[in-house]
């Protein structure tokens, strides 16, 4: 186990990596043989999305896949103190903790923690060695993910990440915390791959932490994929904490069934380059989904959301509310699809995007795009691109706040409406805390956001 | 307090305020009125600091200091303060944040420490009771949907929170119901002592028949052009503007 294959790539070597990694891991379940070897063959036709890709036009994946990386194709022993990383300032917020190292589960020899109400939580390879059944009934199963070929990397060359299971009308008691950890000496190249499923009547409250530790750079290829069965509710938070020499693309699926619930909040405070890509499918009448999210970015940092809602069954609800403020030289996407279906008729889809820029370099790029088939629908969509309200500034300046505070109580006064959607009220005002600092310029790079845990 | 000296003021290059005098004393209260579009608001912006507004030639003395130099927030802190005709919603401000901050700077301003959450939350019950201002909408995001006389109502709470040296209330009475303009007069005229002084913007007489004013001034097409005594307000009540513009347009 203390080997570690590094790999590094002059020029992105798809072939050799996949070859190394069937070589270093072998298959200790079969039925990912063929699943991984049909990804990478999927992968080795499609390639990387190129400029040409609608969806990829603002963000040049070979020049951030062209550069060295070491790559890891098993867990590396690294000793830290989970004390000294996770002291804890928010002790009501009482959360199980699953910690990512670099992509692999982090912990003692229980590697899938069994609670006592029958949720089930841990590494996502031992669930496809314990739990065969659930993890082959959902493994790489949602049709969206057929979308580009950075999926099929992941799937042809991820060896853990994390993964929950949430029983039958079962409601887990606390919320779970996944911190996701990067810890290297070496610039690294990771692909971590989540599995959510909560089955018909469960409930589960989520917050993931990504938080890149080292200060080296990082690019990290991660996909999640979420089934909500019939019924059931997920409150889903990410909060997004690199630095600027991390690099991330996440996939986030989310399959859900009739009358089930999902709410995500990805609060995206720091990171050099963050792609978050998330796929929803309402696959059963009643079915509602929230996507919010938050993004503040400076420098020259890149901050990518690309969502696509796909209402394919009547009687659905969905909504995307994404804010954000962008300084400096920053520059921000917002790509937002939704298709609604000729079946998909009582449809409601509402989304909306709204940014401040702080600099005239700071760009947003912001497109709604709505396919709908159905005739009867209510469907909106709005988006905005502007700058701090000075009228409003002169009205708190006039009461005596100087202008530096007036600047940043209308920044954070534009951010409110979105974090005051976060429902565990602890997290929320944690998150309330982190992003006045970070308008503020005091929230250390590389500070703890995984002091959410305890 | 207040010197205006031939104060010439443009917004976007056209002239809005031509030649202003005017001089207020501590203790006085002064009514100013005019026909639409006349720049009363433009005079109050100016004596605020609104950058838009730019001075193109005067002078204005505040308590013996130059005024026109001072940031916006330098002259709250000493002591002036706008209602404003239109006052603005924040949205994801809250009323309390923004209260307190604005104690808070202001108490700096002056070497204070700043104010302690339960003398904050005293006075801001004691302030609301003053004005009468329904207690929900401090616990609202500023302005934020608020009807139009809550809008007004909430100028006069803040004069009454942050208790200025010279206020100036621009059209605070208009979208008043009766009942409402009575309370915030009276709220008004208990704040009042000998060391401060307002300025009263208004297009109605009615509101001078409870705050009284020392004098009464017409501005029209950026100038005084006249001043007298409060029974100005009654005789313009009376008769319009008209004699007003046909003296001046001549
Ligand atoms: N932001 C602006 N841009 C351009 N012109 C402006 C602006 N603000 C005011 N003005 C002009 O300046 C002139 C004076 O306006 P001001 O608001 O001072 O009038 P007022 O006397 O307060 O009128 P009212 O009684 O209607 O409130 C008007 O002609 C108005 O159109
Ligand atoms: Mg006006």
């Amino acid at each position: 186990m203390n080997e570690v294959e590094t790999y590094r790539n002059q020029k992105f070597d798809f072939q050799n990596l996949f070859n190394q990694s069937e070589k270093t891991n072998g298959h200790v379940v079969p039925f990912l043989k063929t699943v991984r070897e049909n990804a990478a063959k999927t992968f080795m036709e499609k390639g990387l999305p190129g400029k040409a890709d609608e969806n990829y036009k603002y963000l040049s994946l070979d020049s951030l896949f062209s550069q060295e990386y070491s790559y890891r194709f098993l867990q590396e022993i690294v000793h830290f103190d989970i004390n000294h990383v996770f002291r804890c300032d928010i002790p009501n917020l009482n959360t199980h903790l699953v910690i990512l190292l670099n992509g692999f589960y982090y912990g003692g020899k229980d590697r899938l923690i069994e609670l006592p109400e029958g949720v089930k939580y841990g590494s996502m390879m031992q669930a496809a060695v314990e739990m065969p059944d659930v993890f082959q009934k959902y493994y790489s199963k949602i049709p969206a993910i057929k979308t580009d070929g950075l999926v099929d990397m992941n799937t042809a060359l991820s060896r853990d990440g994390f993964f929950i299971y949430v029983p039958k009308n079962t409601v887990a008691g606390k919320p779970i915390q996944v911190v996701n950890l990067i810890l290297s000496a070496k610039d690294l190249f990771l692909q971590p791959r989540n599995m959510v499923v909560l089955e018909e009547g469960a409930g589960l409250e989520l917050v993931v932490c990504d938080h890149a530790l080292s200060k080296k750079r990082s690019l990290s290829n991660s996909v999640t994929e979420t089934v909500v069965g019939e019924n059931a509710k997920l409150d889903f938070t990410v909060l997004q904490n690199d630095h600027n020499f991390a690099s991330q693309i996440n996939y986030h699926f989310i399959e859900q069934e009739k009358d089930s619930r999902v709410d995500t909040n990805t609060i995206s405070l720091h990171g050099g380059l963050i792609r978050n890509n998330h796929f929803v499918r309402l696959n059963g009448t009643g079915a509602q989904n929230y996507l919010g999210g938050l993004y503040l970015t400076d420098k020259d940092q890149y901050l990518d959301n690309y969502v696509f809602v796909d209402h394919a069954v009547p009687q659905c609800y969905s909504e995307q509310f994404f804010k954000g403020v962008l300084d400096d030289r920053a520059k921000g996407v917002f790509n937002g699809k939704i298709l609604v279906r000729q079946d998909a008729q009582k449809t409601q889809a509402y989304q909306k995007n709204n940014s401040i820029l702080l600099t005239e370099d700071a760009k947003m790029h912001t497109q709604p795009q709505l396919e709908i088939y159905a005739d009867d629908v209510k469907c909106s969509h709005g988006a905005t691109v502007g700058q701090i309200n000075e009228e409003a500034m002169f009205y708190l300046r006039s009461r005596g706040i100087p202008e530096k505070e007036a600047r940043l109580m209308m920044m954070y006064g534009f951010t409110h409406e979105v974090i005051s959607k976060i429902r565990i009220d602890s997290l929320r005002e944690r998150i309330e805390d982190f992003v006045q600092r970070r308008l503020r310029g005091e929230l250390a790079k590389c500070e703890n956001c995984s002091r959410l845990c305890t | 307090m207040l010197i205006i000296k031939d104060l010439h003021a443009e917004i976007d290059g056209k002239e809005i305020l031509k030649g202003i005098n005017l001089e207020l004393n501590a203790g006085e209260v002064h009514a100013i009125m005019g026909p639409n579009g006349s720049g009363k608001s433009t005079l109050a912006a100016v004596l605020s600091g609104r950058e838009l507004v730019k001075v193109t030639k005067g002078k204005v003395l505040y308590k013996g200091n130059n005024l026109l130099e001072m940031s916006p927030e330098k002259r709250a802190h000493a002591g002036i303060f706008l209602g404003f005709q239109y006052p603005i919603e924040i949205p994801g401000v809250s009323m309390i944040n923004f209260m307190k901050t604005a104690i808070n700077e202001q108490r700096k301003a002056k070497g204070l420490e700043p104010i302690n959450p339960s003398d904050f939350l005293k006075l801001m019950r004691e302030k609301k009771a003053l004005v009468d201002m329904d207690s929900s909408l401090t616990s609202r995001s500023v302005n934020e949907g608020f009807s139009g006389g809550e809008k007004k109502r909430n100028e006069i709470f803040q004069m009454a929170m942050l208790e200025p040296d010279l206020a100036i209330l621009d059209e605070t009475d208009s979208g008043l119901d009766i009942d409402a303009l009575r309370t915030v007069a009276n709220g008004v005229n208990k704040l009042k002592t000998s060391e401060n002084a307002s300025i009263v913007i208004t297009h109605y007489q009615r509101l001078l028949d409870y705050i009284i004013p020392d004098r009464v001034h017409v501005l029209y097409k950026g100038k005084i052009v006249k001043s007298s005594g409060k029974e100005l307000a009654l005789e313009l009540e009376e008769k319009g503007y008209d004699w007003i513009k046909k003296e001046n347009d001549k």
